[in-house]
């Protein structure tokens, strides 16, 4: 155990290794921070102050060691855009995105696990069949366009007429589509409540939630369907092995043969694939959160690219790639509990 | 009984409190913006650029400031006169306190000018100032090293700093007043103005707070915004959706392709006014030969359809233009509009021998001018049909600038807005021959070189009758025409939105910073 967890730590060490060189090598084509910190009118001479200042004249070799010595230190050098050290901006940025993330993440649980495994035992119903439908069309719809139908929907509202409104039944289905749309739009809203350091939660009030509800289920979007499809596939295959035909034959009930013996072996690849993907999410939220305004990481990193704020932008992708060994990890760890007979070091038992 | 007899008591004398209090409360609104970027710093004189002015509006007061019609407003100056050719004397608004509750006085007019003039961003724009004297407390002397004829158009540009708040030293024993380009001063997080609003908070990128300022001098305005929260939005979908579902009043930089949307919404209202920056392309003639040619020039002008773009591609969300200089300007020329003609154009490139034609590279940003992609996309079209054949490569704005610099492209799309609001500041920076060492023509793209139209501007810039410069200005405008120095598109309009009820009509402008201290809610 401690030996996999110091393998693991190498890792991420490696990872953040390979990356900052790699954000190194990209940085003159990011563009160049100091044209987006001057005016237009200001001369060449000035800038070119400026440039040495930063010491953004040195060759590559000079700048990453000394980056990297700095590093080493956990100094990640200084944001350009936001005038504070890089991992005190992330720092500030990333409990808005880990809640955005856990809010998307609850509502993937709570939906795919009840619809995957209704579709998998009634796989001909009618809902079962509507499910899968419309499981295909969210896959497809990218998570821009369903967020900016979510906001017209439930926050500018839309106002339909398609049927008489003389009648009796078209004001009413009229009214049925019709929506008024007061949901908030944009942002974190102002009702935050402090609870320790930078993280300020949306989690525990009713406006905080209200904020909370478009964006995390438009960052549901994506991965919904793909859950819902693969505990279906999984349960069905589940459904057709021995050991369930056998407890059935035994007589056990039917939804203890689903609900304890069936879905447990059903959520071993589920995890694994959960584990990668919520990695996956937290990237997913540069669009999310550029659309809700979501003053998180995601935001945060489009601002830094769009200045070429090059510390930051270094430092956002050394902290992803943490994020993702770090889940990794994680998962393989709960991979080992749920199933004894996998050996987290890999040695023969 | 008595228990109960205090009660009511305490009922109604809450109740007539609270009614007494009413009107005073019922005029406090809170204004929520919506605008597409915050500040970048809090210390005006660590960058210039929209966002700061913006700003510097809330916060501060500038000495004067511009009207719709590019006139000039007393703000902190109330009276100013031409002592002689170089000197100008301003009479200071008395009676005027900082947030800090320092009062102001004219050491601090002379402590802020001296700080511009070590700005970076603002050093070259205030190189003809030579110093600034506080004659006693309330007059102020401006000197100049020449016969300077745009010092008040300079004067928007000052807004007197608290100079006792920023002056001294740091915990961490830095000095209050240093300037640091996107550094950790004192005054870009710590702020102290005579402006209708105080800052209260602020996230960088994530919202500012603003409260009015109780003893602010301007008692006459009717503005009765008593709180501000700015919320930058950059997305141009989310920030119109912000607008219409409620969560802001007010939001700029409206897209193109939801003006119709925002107008024919309800409860909202929306604010078009004419721009001042001009959008055009500059021809390479260091690179392409036949640029030198002024036909050729001349062809590319007229191939190009102003109006049609203006109209169709733009939606009517711009004016065309034939000249730098939009309408107010001191060197308008009317006679200036665009001519579209292909024929000619046709003809043109004919009689300089390039009935071929030829091939072009054309560079553009694709985010910073509203449609500057599908602008350079059409235009790259029109050139097609005389021959020129344009190959297009557009990309961000951050790495826009830095291909721009190295002039290695033979057709390059700028947008130029004038600091100084004159006519004379687009020619010293896009059609002025090069000159390193003085920095003329720092953004001539294309090194033309018309020394006749140089020395033109340049003489109309000490020229301090004022009729006399604006003849001058609208002459060098019309020899610019004639040898196409420039290819101009049009001017950029600007497009505001407010939620009924807020009226923002009368404080927006051409300038682009809106006046929000004499804004009225009246919802």
């Amino acid at each position: 155990m401690i030996a996999f967890l110091i393998k693991r730590l190498m890792h991420a060490i490696l990872v953040m290794f390979v990356i900052s060189v790699l954000a190194f090598a990209i940085q003159d084509n990011l563009g160049d921070p100091v044209q987006q910190m001057v005016g237009q009118s200001v001369p060449e001479s000035e800038r070119e102050a400026i440039r040495e200042r930063l010491g953004l004249n040195d060759p590559f070799l000079v700048q990453y060691v000394r980056f990297a010595k700095n590093a080493v230190q956990g100094d990640f050098g200084y944001s350009y855009f936001y005038r504070e050290p890089a991992l005190e901006v992330i720092a500030r940025h990333l409990p808005a995105t880990l809640e955005l993330v856990f809010a998307a993440t609850l509502i993937i649980v709570l939906l795919s696990v009840p619809i995957g495994v209704y579709s998998a035992i009634k796989p001909r119903s009618p809902i079962s069949r509507f499910f899968m439908g419309a499981s295909i069309i969210g896959i497809s719809i990218p998570v821009f366009l369903t967020a900016i139908v979510l906001i017209q929907i439930f926050s500018i509202g839309i106002t339909v007429s398609l049927f008489p409104e003389g009648t009796a039944w078209g004001a009413w289905l009229n009214g049925l589509l019709s929506t008024e749309g007061n949901m908030p739009s944009f942002g974190r809203g102002y009702d935050l409540v402090h609870v320790v350091g930078h993280w300020d939660t949306n989690l525990v009030t009713w406006n905080g939630l209200q904020h909370l509800v478009l964006p995390a289920v438009s960052l549901a979007s994506i991965m919904l369907p793909l859950f819902i499809r693969l505990i279906r596939a999984e349960m069905m295959e589940v459904l057709q092995s021995e050991y369930v035909k056998y407890a059935r034959a035994k007589g056990i009930s039917m939804r203890r043969v689903y609900f304890v013996h069936a879905l447990k072996n059903t959520m071993l690849p589920v995890i694994t694939v959960g584990g990668v993907q919520i990695g996956t999410m937290v990237a997913y939220t540069i669009l999310t959160e550029t659309v809700f305004q979501w003053p998180g990481m995601g935001l945060m990193f489009l601002d830094a690219i769009n200045h070429a704020d090059i510390p930051l932008i270094v430092t956002y992708l050394m902290i992803v790639g943490v994020i993702f060994v770090v889940t990794n990890t994680i998962v393989d760890l709960i991979y080992g509990f749920v199933n004894p007979t996998v050996k987290l070091t890999g040695k023969p038992a | 009984m008595t228990l109960k007899k205090t009660l009511l008591a305490a009922v109604i004398g809450a109740t007539v409190a609270a009614t007494a209090m009413l009107p005073m409360t019922a005029n406090a609104e809170t204004l929520r913006i919506g605008y597409s970027a915050d500040p970048e710093t809090l210390d005006l004189h660590e960058q210039l650029s929209g966002g700061v002015l913006r700003f510097s509006h809330l916060a501060f007061d500038p000495l004067v400031r511009w009207t719709k019609n590019f006139q000039f407003e007393p703000r902190l100056a109330t009276e100013w006169e031409q002592v002689d050719d170089t000197t100008m004397r301003m009479t200071l608004r008395e009676g005027v306190t900082f947030h800090s509750g320092n009062p102001f006085t004219a050491k601090d007019v002379v402590w802020t000018i001296e700080r511009l003039k070590e700005s970076p961003d603002y050093r070259a724009i205030f190189d003809p100032v030579a110093s600034a004297e506080a004659v006693d407390d309330y007059t102020v002397e401006i000197t100049t090293s020449e016969p300077y004829p745009l010092l008040l158009n300079l004067a928007t540009y000052i807004f007197p700093m608290d100079s006792e708040f920023y002056t001294g030293e740091t915990e961490d024993g830095n000095d209050k007043a240093e300037i640091i380009k996107a550094g950790n001063s004192f005054a870009s997080r710590n702020v102290s103005g005579t402006g209708p609003f105080i800052v209260t908070d602020r996230r960088q990128g994530v919202r500012v707070d603003f409260k009015r300022f109780e003893d602010y001098w301007d008692t006459e305005s009717e503005g009765n915004v008593s709180e501000i929260i700015l919320t930058p939005i950059a997305e141009n979908a989310s920030r119109v959706a912000a607008l219409l579902s409620g969560g802001v009043d007010f939001i700029d930089a409206v897209p193109p392709n939801d003006l119709d949307r925002v107008r024919d919404a309800d409860g909202v209202e929306l604010v078009e006014v004419p721009g001042t920056r001009i959008i055009g392309f500059q021809l390479n003639e260091e690179r392409v030969e036949a640029f030198q040619d002024a036909r050729v020039r001349q062809a590319v002008d007229l191939a190009i359809n102003q109006e049609g773009i203006a109209d169709r591609l733009m939606r009517g969300f711009a004016t065309p233009a034939g000249q730098f200089s939009p309408e107010g300007y001191s060197g308008h020329n009317p006679d200036l509009v665009p001519r579209y003609d292909l024929e000619r154009a046709q003809a043109l490139m004919a009689e300089a021998g390039y009935e071929e034609g030829f091939s072009v590279d054309m560079i553009a940003p694709n985010n910073r001018y509203v449609n500057d992609a599908q602008l350079a996309q059409a235009v790259a079209n029109m050139l097609a049909r005389i021959n020129i054949n344009v190959n297009l490569r557009t990309m961000p704005l951050a790495q826009y600038w830095p291909e721009y610099d190295t002039r290695q492209s033979d057709i390059a799309m700028i947008g130029w807005h004038a600091d100084t609001e004159d006519t004379a500041n687009f020619f010293q920076y896009l059609s002025f021959c090069i000159d390193e060492e003085s920095g003329a023509g720092q953004y001539n793209y294309g090194s033309y070189c018309n020394e006749e139209i140089d020395a033109l501007v340049t003489a109309a810039d000490s020229e301090t009758d004022l009729e006399k410069r604006n003849e001058m200005l609208r002459e060098a405008e019309a020899m610019l025409y004639e040898d196409v120095g420039f290819v101009m598109l049009h001017w950029q309009n600007l497009a505001y939105a407010a939620a009924e009820g807020v009226d923002v009509e009368p404080v927006v402008s051409a300038l682009d910073f809106p006046y929000l201290g004499d804004l009225v809610i009246n919802r």
